[in-house]
């Protein structure tokens, strides 16, 4: 991980010093300025930044990274925080690809507002979407209230960090399969039909496989998205340790305490996990081009 | 039978399918959205309107307005720059630049506070420098400008790159080959062809600008009047368990997300070009 992002920052730098070699002949102007500007501000920005927390988790010996790494605090809090992700992910993957295709093929009253309603938690603010659930799932939330007689704690439990994630991640899978299902041609389906194939057929064989890219992508993204939420989940979660803790949440704990070098530690683990869910994005986006062309 | 019977769903399946997404969609996104305005209104409007009224709120929508002015500038900034060296040329290493620009995206919120805590915080790498120089940014407004800039880094810039390259060189070309300068080239031809593009970026840039949380939360202090956000605002006052405050604040970003959302469909309706998926 360290080497990844130190030497992506390095081939920047070689890039721009060597410009006019790997660049092909244009008649349009600034060039150079509009690359110069975006790479510096890329740099002190993000790149220089982020290669701080790396740096600050380099700085101890490999059983001292460990202990903080990979503490029983801290192994606890990544097994809620991937876990409650991998989960909100689960549910909306299963509803993403309803509402998608309820979006798509079906006309129903109030089908516009639905459509923009979806994008609502990329617009609302984390901590709003917070308190409203939380106060909604609370034992005397509307809601809540009902759960509670059946024995089922939503609020303050890790339950609560999956209602939470499950907010935050729904737009990815419901955005990343709509435009596939709409593109899927009612030809290929007719064509099936007209072959024999029942409608549960021609759902498990040729729209299913269809969209499993798609719906890939925007598990993956919600998940990933669902794995470094903060805002949304500390007003529902409890936070209790080695409970209800999210790996975020720990992260700001050992910075108020000023262990910034066990706060860098953790971030960089959680780093690495996201690029390399970054990279399995990439893949699977890849195999899809591929597979269409 | 009609001919597209076979690719239609039997009632049945719609019935089920529909009220499926309803109960779901329900649970999940309108019952809370209800809820905000429900809380905040729990007292009647008077006291709503009291709470939004405060100082200390009066200072925080300031912050946050204070925030989208510096992050949404430097945001377009930034994207036409980045669309027009990679859109408009061809260079070594492009597709390496295009996947850094995202990088921001998929970093947690709390780790793009916690960077700059350790650049510029007063154990940091300037932190003696800053403290010598008695200039504050940890814990003061430039901080929370650095970590809003850092969240909202990609966002105008992925609108207009994949745009930019769909039209191609050609305009730009015939401008250059005419004797057109750079500026002029942007000015009246590339920007009348984005313009949509950048909008609906702006939108959703100043969207996150005003209500990021985790970012904004680890270098802010938390401190009333000064460096509060409104996000930060709603967490101090429902720590208080003063509900109806920080729900009535709460109501005013919902207020500001459902007219972003409006802003956004209508941009879609009108230029659907300007749709994509994902963020």
């Amino acid at each position: 991980m360290s080497s990844l992002t130190s030497s992506s920052a390095g081939q920047d730098r070689r890039l721009g010093g060597a410009l006019p070699l790997f660049r092909r002949r244009s008649a349009i102007p600034g060039f150079g300025l509009s690359l110069g500007l975006t790479v510096s501000l890329l740099s002190l920005v993000v790149l220089i930044p982020l290669s701080a927390v790396i740096l600050k988790a380099s700085g101890q010996s490999f059983s001292e990274f460990l202990e903080a790494g990979f503490s029983p605090r801290a192994l606890g809090a990544y097994r809620l925080s991937f876990g409650a992700a991998f989960v909100a992910a689960m549910v909306n993957a299963l509803f993403g690809v309803l509402t998608a295709w309820a979006l798509v093929r079906y006309e129903f009253p109030g089908k516009s507002i639905i459509n923009g309603l979806v994008d609502l938690p990329f617009a609302l603010p984390t901590a709003v979407a917070g308190i409203a659930l939380a106060a909604l799932y609370a034992p005397n939330g509307w809601v809540g209230q009902y759960l509670e007689p059946l024995g089922i704690k939503a609020a303050y439990s890790p339950l609560g960090v999956v209602i939470a994630l499950t907010f935050i991640g729904l737009p990815f899978v419901v955005r990343s399969i709509e435009p596939v299902l709409r593109d899927l041609s009612a030809d290929v389906e007719e064509a099936a039909a007209s072959l024999g194939a029942g409608r549960v057929s021609i759902i498990g064989r040729v729209i299913l496989p269809a969209l499993g890219p798609a719906w890939l992508t925007g598990f993956a993204l919600s998940f990933a998205r669902g794995v470094g939420e903060y805002g949304s989940v500390i007003f529902i979660a409890g936070n209790m340790p080695f409970k209800s803790e999210i790996a975020p949440l720990l992260i700001v704990i050992q910075l108020e305490q000023f262990n910034y070098q066990a706060a860098s530690t953790i971030a960089v683990v959680m780093l690495s996990a996201s690029f390399a869910m970054l990279l399995v994005i990439n893949a699977i986006q890849a195999w899809a081009r591929k597979r269409s062309a | 039978m009609s001919p597209r019977s076979s690719t239609e769903d039997p009632w049945w399946v719609k019935a089920l399918v529909l009220s499926l997404v309803a109960v779901f969609l329900g649970l999940v996104l309108v019952l809370p959205l209800v809820s905000v305005f429900a809380e905040a209104l729990r007292q009647g409007v008077g006291p709503a309107l009291a709470a939004i009224s405060t100082p200390d709120a009066i200072a925080s929508i300031k912050l946050t307005l204070l925030t989208a002015a510096v992050a949404v500038p430097f945001n377009i900034v930034f994207g036409v720059a980045a669309a027009w060296a990679v859109a408009k040329h061809e260079f070594w290493g492009k597709s390496l630049l295009i996947s850094l620009i995202d990088v921001p995206f998929s970093v947690s919120p709390v780790v793009a506070g916690l960077i700059y805590v350790l650049i510029f915080g007063s154990h940091g790498w300037f932190g003696s420098w800053l403290i010598d120089h008695d200039i504050k940014i940890i814990f003061a407004v430039p901080g929370i400008m650095l970590a809003t800039l850092f969240v909202t880094f990609p966002f105008v810039a992925r609108e207009l790159i994949p745009l930019m390259q769909e039209q191609g060189v050609d305009e730009e070309e015939a401008a250059a080959s005419m004797g057109a300068g750079g500026w002029i080239t942007l000015w009246r031809v590339t920007t009348p062809n984005i313009r949509w593009g950048l909008l609906y970026g702006v939108l959703l840039c100043n969207a996150r600008a005003m209500g990021e949380f985790g970012a904004v939360s680890v270098v802010s202090g938390h401190i009333r009047g000064l460096t509060n956000t409104m996000p930060l605002h709603v967490e101090i006052l429902y720590n208080e368990y003063d509900f109806v405050g920080a729900f009535s604040v709460a109501a005013l970003l919902c207020l500001l997300s459902i007219l972003t959302l409006i802003l956004k469909g209508l941009l879609e309706m009108l230029q659907p070009q300007v749709r994509r998926a994902g963020h």
